[in-house]
């Protein structure tokens, strides 16, 4: 009962901030007025591709290897089995865009503007009161990075990728898309032309780290495009929790996201891997994440899908050696006008794999939740497992929500099952607690949290905190629910 | 010589020719009745006779609609409130089939629930859960539904104990209890009824609907009212809920 008290005592806090925050949307869709150094100018061609090279410095096997990266994004189609994508703007984006030159280790050395930018969202104090490290990023190039120098001392390197593939060459080029090949998709091989920035993180054998280290991604520039790239490494019997959190302006003109994070979970090792992304309804956001997990290692992924025009994420599971295992939290907030086309990915290459896919999605007014998944067991992968559950949460009559499940099962011996429910917030529940003092709004976050519950209290709970604000703030606008 | 006395701050609830309608059908047409602080009310009445549509436009259920008449508590209009004011004014409806809220854990709800209708006491977390568990007790609900959802996967019989501990902890100042004992069996009917009764003060009013006269066999009204076709056909006393037991509703003519 003790435990249920403190949970209760968060719990309780929780709504009182809901009640009392004063957070509106332009806390973080305010832009500053920052401008840029440097910038490609807009489309994307061999020479913008070069362009970005020459910027960087970099090995020639990296020019290469944007140069047929380019070849294949311009080869590929527009995805059309998805979502709307006519609205991205190819020819308009302004593919690379770099503020001042600078990559400081402390934030008195960022400049002003842009440090205001990142202590307004909450930045530096997080990293202070939370996090083993941090590495914030301004449209496209790091701005900051630091690692406490305990970790550091003990092997740790956590930088943005730039900085990596010129300190640590070797190391990054093991990992660099062998997971994620540029071939994958069109977004990913438009993120191997055109990448900048990110975050590498690798974890020496054995070490583990209590806690989280965090990447913030902060887009300021309309129409641009951020195409980052993460790679995290957790060597073998090493533990980490990685967690990234995005935000953008909001504009007229689109603009477009399109990461790539791969994460190797080495033998023994466990890894978190946990986003909240709350990109403004002008972005598109198209990342791929995969893991590579080895064997009787551990992946996570913990999502927070809230903003953005479009999203499509699928975090993917490579489950290659004895005993890996996998598990999915994903929580989708389809806001009105907005799509969000998610879901998870687990392929069961050997024996005693598992894993376990919850997805959790909200729609409003008009929003439109998807789930799509893949579940593959291969033939051999035997008494390999795998559980997914997809709830949905409707809020109001407009609002949709589709599942669409895709299972390859080649080994007899594996089981797997799937679960779906779809529930609506409806009179009958807000009355029921408004006729015991609730208020309206009261009472609808307490059944959007009560739906969250599960997920919840798998997130940090700063994270958890400003989820809550920012569904209650999607609510909120709506004025009368139900 | 004046002879004064203590302004009464007794709760009184007066109805006053409720008119409403759901779904464009009109079914209470012109309610009268008056509940006060120490009063026990029974509302009986054939099936649709609107008994429960009395209920939920006391609480201001949206789907209803007032289509004339009055609702006031000590004085203040509360016809056209919002529910969570009504309750926050302190009235309370036990639901004849209280909803499922999945995921809104009991105790959290009920905490919430305090908080607003309450916000002068500054009772501490801890404190207000041991209050809870005594109540628990009382009414024979385990301590482990503290952490479960709000009437989820509860039974007729757990749903009414909680409609029941809802009412202590939140202390309204008119209660109705709309069928509080349909689900419940002889023993669970005991142990719900004494803890009505133990609640049952000079500053609580109680409306009693039933269609039978059981729980009126547990919790004696002082004021028996007969609804028929959406008024109320016959006020009487004890011996009306008698005689409705003995020969039923067909020789109430409407009123």
């Amino acid at each position: 009962m003790e435990s249920e008290y403190s949970k209760d005592a968060e719990m309780e806090k929780l709504l009182e901030d809901l009640r009392t925050s004063g957070i509106r949307k332009e806390d973080w869709e305010f832009h500053d007025s920052h401008k840029p150094t440097y910038s490609t100018g807009i489309g994307i061609n061999r020479k913008v591709v070069e362009e970005i090279s020459d910027i960087k410095n970099e090995p020639d096997w990296m020019r290469r290897f944007r140069l047929k990266s380019l070849e294949i994004f311009l080869a590929k189609p527009v995805p059309t089995w998805g979502p709307d994508l006519s609205g991205i703007d190819w020819e308009n984006t302004n593919y690379y865009t770099r503020p001042d030159e600078v990559n400081a280790n402390k934030w008195e050395d960022v400049p002003d503007e842009i440090k205001d930018t990142f202590t307004k969202l909450g930045v530096p104090e997080m990293e202070q009161k939370y996090l083993a490290g941090s590495v914030a990023q301004y449209d496209s190039e790091g701005v900051y990075h630091n690692l406490k120098k305990v970790w550091e001392d003990k092997g740790v390197v956590f930088m943005d990728l730039d900085s990596a593939i010129r300190e640590h060459s070797d190391l990054v080029k093991d990992y660099f898309c062998r997971a994620v090949p540029a071939t994958d998709n069109k977004f990913a091989a438009l993120n191997g032309a055109a990448w900048s920035g990110g975050s590498f993180l690798y974890v020496p054998k054995g070490v583990h780290i209590d806690m989280p280290l965090q990447t913030y991604f902060r887009m300021n520039g309309e129409a641009t495009g951020q195409f980052e790239h993460t790679i995290v490494v957790a060597d073998e019997g090493s533990k980490v929790h990685y967690i990234e959190g995005c935000t953008a302006p909001k504009y007229d003109r689109n603009s477009l996201h399109s990461a790539i994070v791969e994460i190797y979970v080495k033998k023994n090792a466990q890894a978190r891997y946990t986003s909240v992304q709350n990109w403004s309804k002008s972005v598109y956001n198209m990342p791929t994440k995969r893991a590579w997990v080895d064997e009787n290692a551990k992946m996570e992924w913990v999502g927070g899908s809230l903003g953005s025009k479009v999203t499509m994420l699928y975090p993917s599971s490579y489950l290659r050696g004895p005993y890996a295992s996998a598990h999915n939290l994903n929580v989708s907030l389809a806001g009105p006008g907005t799509v969000k086309d998610t879901g998870a990915k687990a392929l069961h290459l050997a024996p005693y794999t598992s894993s376990r896919i919850v997805a959790k999605s909200i729609s409003i007014e008009d929003g439109k939740a998807i789930y799509r998944g893949l579940l593959r067991m291969n033939k051999g992968a035997i008494h390999s497992k795998s559980h997914v559950q997809c709830d949905a949460l409707l809020i109001n009559d407009k609002s949709q929500s589709f599942t669409y499940p895709h299972d390859e099962i080649y080994e007899p011996t594996a089981t797997f099952g799937h679960e779906a429910t779809v529930g609506r917030i409806g009179t009958e529940e807000l009355t029921y607690l408004r006729s015991r003092g609730l208020s309206e709004d009261e009472a609808s976050s307490m059944i959007v949290l009560g739906f969250l519950d599960d997920v919840m209290k798998e997130i940090p709970m700063e994270f958890a905190v400003e989820m809550n604000r920012l569904i209650k703030l999607e609510m909120g606008k709506l004025g009368a629910v139900g | 010589m004046h002879h004064f006395r203590k302004v009464p701050t007794l709760p009184e609830l007066a109805i006053r020719e409720l008119s409403a309608s759901v779904e464009n059908k009109q079914i209470l047409k012109g309610v009268n009745l008056t509940v006060r602080g120490g009063e026990i009310h029974a509302l009986m009445g054939p099936n649709g006779a609107g008994k429960s549509t009395l209920g939920n436009v006391l609480i201001g259920h949206p789907n209803y609609r007032v289509t004339g008449g009055t609702i006031e508590l000590n004085g203040i209009d509360l016809t056209h409130k919002t529910p969570e004011e009504r309750a926050r004014a302190g009235l309370f409806l036990a639901f004849q089939s209280p909803v499922a809220v999945v995921g809104v854990k009991l105790s959290t709800f009920l905490r919430t629930a305090y908080r607003q209708v309450h916000p002068e006491d500054k009772v501490s977390l801890q404190q207000f859960y041991d209050r809870m568990k005594v109540h628990m007790k009382r009414v024979g609900l385990d301590e482990s539904f503290m952490s479960r959802s709000v009437n989820d996967g509860f039974s007729g019989g757990e749903r009414k104990r909680f409609e029941i501990l809802q009412m202590v902890m939140l202390r309204p100042k008119i209660v109705i209890l709309d069928e509080i004992d349909s689900g419940l069996d002889v023993d669970a009917l005991k142990l719900v009824a004494d803890e009505i009764s133990e609640y049952y003060n000079d500053e609580v009013g109680f409306l009693i609907i039933t269609h039978y006269q059981r729980i009126l066999k547990n919790i004696t009204p002082q004021f028996v009212h007969i609804l028929k076709d959406g008024r109320v056909a016959v006020d009487g006393n004890r011996d009306l809920s008698l005689r409705i037991e003995e020969e039923g509703y067909d020789w109430i003519k409407n009123a």
